[in-house]
């Protein structure tokens, strides 16, 4: 009987969220989105899991063994590889931003940009 | 704002956050006791009526296909925008964004690097086209197997100098197979409407459990996933490269 996981689901979100809104360079900002992400990560998969049962692969098990919730793990796995071009674009904006201004701190950037 | 008040901001905001966590949590079971009848119903069906061994790859290919779809098109849209932002553009400024430490060149990677790079190659591939065709028997599918073999022409990068891998890899190719695979999700969908299903409804003969031929439509939709994400990935790792290393070099 534990809670963990959720309260892990949490604080990853907040202390992801905290690296964004203190962040003093755009690359470490989009890795901070990419924390922000991993917390759904982990929520997801804990409110799939069932005590004591297996994964939900069948192919050397009979077919009616007991498993765990394979829909949250469906959600989770495409999102994971669309994750990584989401944060590719991110970073490739950070890129131009770069080439513009000269500088990744956000702070920097507003004061460009009036 | 001062960094300051975005802080003390930041704070009472988390503080209300943590709060709504809380009464989101609460009406949970514990961790391994969270009771929900749509993981079960799957698993109940995904071997006797879809001929699937991999529940997670029956949900992602073909009990809600339609979504997969959507998801694929934003790793599509998301490459897209990649390869349109790191574009050379004309009113590009070219002075302030300068090579600080010209004389420092990028040092070569060491024999141990190349011969490993080498070597891992072939295997890297065989093992990617694994994954992708096995995706309805054991975990793996189109994505997995996609990422696996998109790491091929970073190792090709890593084992050779940037000019012979730019020249070894066809980025034609690469593009015409991402446009290739993400337009055989919706042709597979449409096939299946020809054959007088519903859109992904898997009309296709299901084969014996646990075959490579198993699970109708699903190792076809796997197959282009994998070259929609294997050429999406690499192309991002492409343009980039290209950004970091064509500066380096003027």
């Amino acid at each position: 009987m534990s809670y963990l996981p959720y309260a892990v689901a949490a604080w990853l979100f907040i202390v992801g969220l905290y690296g964004v809104i203190s962040s003093r360079n755009l690359i470490h900002l989009v890795i901070c989105v990419g924390v922000i992400q991993s917390s759904s990560y982990v929520l997801l998969l804990s409110i799939g899991y069932r005590a004591g049962r297996v994964a939900p692969i069948f192919a050397d098990i009979p077919a009616n063994t007991l498993a765990v919730d394979p829909i949250v793990q469906a959600l989770m796995l495409t999102d994971i590889v669309v994750e990584v071009t989401v944060i590719a674009l991110l970073l490739s904006l950070a890129v131009q931003i770069h080439k513009r201004h000269g500088t990744l701190n956000p702070d920097r950037l507003m004061k460009v940009s009036g | 704002m001062t960094r300051r008040v975005r802080k003390i901001f930041f704070l009472l905001s988390a503080a209300a956050l943590v709060w709504v966590f809380f009464l989101a949590y609460s009406p949970l079971a514990p961790f391994g006791y969270v009771q929900s009848k749509y993981g079960d119903m799957v698993n109940a069906i995904t071997v006797p009526e879809r001929h699937i061994t991999d529940a997670v790859t029956a949900v992602n290919f073909d009990v809600r296909g339609f979504d997969t779809l959507g998801e694929e098109f934003i790793l599509f849209t998301s490459v897209m925008g990649v390869l349109l932002l790191m574009r050379r553009q004309k009113d590009e400024p070219a002075g302030d964004h300068e090579d600080k430490a010209a004389d420092r060149m990028i040092p070569p990677a060491s024999d141990a690097v190349r011969v490993t790079s080498l070597l891992l190659i072939a295997p890297t591939v065989l093992f990617g086209l694994y994954i992708v065709t096995h995706g309805q028997v054991t975990p793996g599918g189109g994505f997995q197997g996609g990422v696996i073999l998109s790491t091929a022409p970073l190792l090709l990068y890593l084992c050779a100098d940037y000019r012979p891998f730019r020249r070894a890899v066809p980025q034609r190719l690469i593009e015409a197979s991402e446009a290739f695979g993400a337009a055989a999700y919706i042709l597979i969908g449409g096939a299946c409407v020809a054959l007088g299903g519903l859109f992904l409804q898997n009309s296709l003969p299901l084969g014996q459990s646990g075959s490579l031929t198993s699970g109708g439509m699903v190792p076809f939709i796997n197959l282009g996933v994998g070259l929609e994400v294997s050429g999406g990935l690499s192309l991002a790792l492409l343009v980039y490269l290209e950004e970091l290393l064509e500066e380096k070099e003027q």
